[in-house]
């Protein structure tokens, strides 16, 4: 594909992502003519197959799009239908939801932060490489990863694909001891997850901020994962059930993931950056004061400095737990029956990579006839073309090798799961001379 | 690289139609990761590396189903590559989750999800990789269990069977002393008919088996389905029951299409 005047980079897989997409990117002279992050991830048509079964079914099947983020699908899809259906739970219910949440956040933030991200940001081409040169770090990050699965697995039965998880509650909750014996490991993850943070803000960050439209849960008492409205910091403020009259998906060639915009705007971003600068307020005081410790002020515009957003969140989500198996008692049962009926629901929970949307429809026997589903990384596929079609113009003058991995690492900065997108990467860079005028 | 290192069998993991859960069970391996990347060459493993190079390889993973024309023939190249060749997952041992378009019209799933269909290029069927290559051991579950993948990985290296066993979920049952859910309670289970290797999980969670593991050596479908009627289960709930991660394993396969009144 050489010609004359023309350069191209070719990376056959982008590495460190769940899933597979490729990027192309072209420069003419000094101009970014084009970027597409494409994503070849072949499609599972999960919404197509959901329609006939029940909707007790759909926390289980829904899981397995993402074996990184199960519970974000569970969550998602449990709330989506106990709105259709008007159930109502128990508050301890409630909690221990947000409980089995903040595993999947440790879980799920520190293997991007450790082991996808920041082999990038150190010059390696993996966490095993790093861990060569950085064993400590390396086991730090496997034993707060395994706590957050440890949370996980105590609530769900397993790290992947859990099985606990129902519409009404749960099938079975943990005792009060079972609990309390987590206390110990969370709270050395807490101290690990400032340490974390700590660590984070010694990398270097190329000066880039982008203007984004944030776009997140918000909750009058906490930090968000399974409610709140949802805001962004151009004036939206909805709830679930509006959602698609804002938000657009938009089938383009390249992709077999969705693109989403606002409708009227444009891209947009969720994910860390969104939740941490429209919440920041909403944090612990020791999440809070971490992030001025390493200096992250708000609003963090740089997608670089997600890494540390993401740490930060460890902390919340070390903390958050720990609250909350302080003052677990257990349900007076696991979970209320929810009788077949007809019904629409849709509920936005936070992911680790930004909000989840799920609609479903059921008939009077519960049967599902309809279901929709946003992940998270569909929604921020524009904004990544977006921040690339910017940040690959400072590169023109780079070689090809180095300019292709910094791009990597941009798209990196999403934690970008494929395997949700379509319900992966290569890169292509092409250059072309400018034509003369 | 020290001449040491050159001796150590070198490994891919290759991922087809999946949801990357069973490629991440080898991640979630924490306490026993860096002892198990240290005894081998992690060569190809997009997941997690920036390395890729290019084959032989000594023992090739594969996560995943075949969905599509393009991954119809890179699972031929894959073979080729790898001297040893292990399926791990639903996905790749069943067809997966993504199999229940087997029984439908994929061209009006396509319209479902997307706008432009023409754009999309999928195959009607999602089937299993050994139905395109020869296999040397295909490891169930969904997903699949992290030390039995470990067990399987220090087999293949020592070059001994791995000790997985393929009897029911049932005996993890005893084993574990959980009490018969679907006797004692009523509820139906899958248990039965499902092979073992999640350690019985969701009977000790106070539900039934939903089959994660696919069928046991020699299942035993039709009685299942009678007891599923005598709890009170139409037809309807038995084919979805039937119908999960692993329908397209000809045993489910043939258990559902039997209670199948079209």
């Amino acid at each position: 594909m050489s010609g004359r005047g023309t350069k191209t980079i070719r990376v056959d897989t982008l590495a460190r992502v769940e899933g597979e997409g490729s990027l192309y990117i072209k420069l003419v002279g000094e101009r970014v003519a084009d970027v597409k992050l494409k994503i070849y991830e072949p499609p599972r048509f999960f919404e197509a197959f959901l329609r006939g079964r029940h909707f007790s079914e759909a926390p289980d099947i829904t899981a397995r799009i993402c074996g990184i983020c199960p519970i974000a699908y569970q969550m998602s899809a449990i709330h989506a239908i106990e709105r259709a259906l008007g159930t109502r739970i128990d508050p301890t219910v409630r909690l221990l939801r947000r409980l089995f949440y903040c595993g999947e956040w440790i879980e799920s933030h520190t293997l991007h932060v450790y082991m996808l991200h920041a082999p990038d940001f150190l010059g390696y081409q993996d966490a095993i490489a790093m861990a060569r040169d950085h064993r400590a770090v390396v086991e730090r990050a496997l034993r707060l990863k395994k706590i957050g699965n440890r949370i996980v697995t105590l609530l769900g039965g397993r790290e992947i694909h859990p099985i606990s998880a129902a519409v009404g509650g749960f099938y079975k909750v943990p005792t009060k001891q079972q609990l309390r014996e987590l206390v110990e490991d969370l709270e050395w993850a807490l101290d690990a997850s400032l340490e974390t943070a700590r660590w984070t803000a010694n990398l270097e960050f190329p000066d880039f901020e982008q203007d984004y439209e944030f776009v997140a849960l918000r909750h009058p008492d906490e930090y968000p994962f399974n409610e709140g409205r949802l805001v962004s910091n151009r004036g939206l403020d909805i709830d679930a059930a509006e959602y698609e009259d804002h938000f657009v998906e938009m089938h383009v060639k390249h992709s077999n993931a969705l693109h989403s915009v606002v409708r009227g705007r444009g891209s947009y971003l969720v994910g860390p950056l969104a939740r941490f600068n429209l919440n920041f307020d909403k944090l612990p005081e020791v999440a809070r004061q971490v992030s001025r410790e390493i200096k992250l002020a708000l609003p963090v515009k740089n997608p670089f400095r997600s890494i540390m957003v993401r740490s930060v969140e460890i902390v919340f989500a070390c903390a958050e737990a720990l609250r909350i198996v302080g003052e677990y008692e257990p349900p007076p049962t696991p979970r209320v029956e929810v009788p077949n009926q007809a019904g629409v629901g849709q509920a936005i929970t936070e992911a680790p990579r930004g909000i989840l949307y799920h609609r479903y429809a059921m008939d009077e026997k519960g049967l599902i006839i309809a279901a929709k589903i946003i992940p998270p990384t569909s929604q921020n596929q524009k904004r990544i073309e977006d921040d690339l079609r910017d940040y690959a113009m400072r590169l023109v003058a780079w070689p090809l090798e180095e300019a292709s991995w910094k791009c990597e690492q941009a798209i990196r900065n999403y934690d970008p799961c494929i395997s949700c997108a379509t319900h992966s990467l290569k890169v292509v860079i092409e250059r072309e001379e400018a034509p003369r005028e | 690289m020290s001449s040491k290192a050159k001796h150590k069998p070198k490994i891919a993991i290759f991922k087809f139609a999946s949801c990357d859960g069973c490629q991440l069970s080898l991640l979630d391996a924490e306490d026993e990761l860096l002892d198990v990347v240290g005894a081998v060459d992690i060569v190809y493993f997009p997941e997690a590396t920036r390395t890729m190079l290019n084959g032989p390889y000594d023992i090739g993973f594969v996560e995943g189903s075949v969905t599509t024309h393009q991954d119809a023939q890179r699972i031929q190249e894959v073979r080729r590559k790898c001297k040893t060749l292990i399926t791990i997952g639903a996905c790749a041992t069943a067809g997966g989750i993504q199999a229940l378009r087997n029984w439908k019209d994929v061209d009006e799933f396509i319209r479902v999800v997307y706008a432009t269909p023409m754009w999309i290029s999928t195959l009607k069927l999602s089937t299993p990789i050994a139905e395109h290559v020869p296999v040397d051991f295909e490891l169930r579950g969904c997903p699949i269990n992290k030390y039995q993948l470990i067990e399987l990985f220090t087999a293949t290296l020592a070059g001994r069977k791995p000790n997985i066993p393929t009897h029911s979920v049932c005996m993890e049952c005893k084993r574990r002393a959980t009490v018969c859910i679907a006797v004692a309670r009523g509820t139906p289970c899958l248990g039965p008919v499902t092979q073992a290797g999640c350690g019985a999980l969701c009977p000790s969670y106070d539900r039934g088996c939903y089959g994660c593991y696919g069928p046991m050596e020699t299942p035993n479908t039709a009685s299942l389905t009678s007891q599923f009627r005598a709890l009170g289960q139409v037809d309807e709930q038995i084919v979805r029951a039937f119908r999960g991660f692993n329908a397209w394993s000809w045993q489910f396969r043939k258990a559902s299409e039997g209670c199948e009144h079209l």
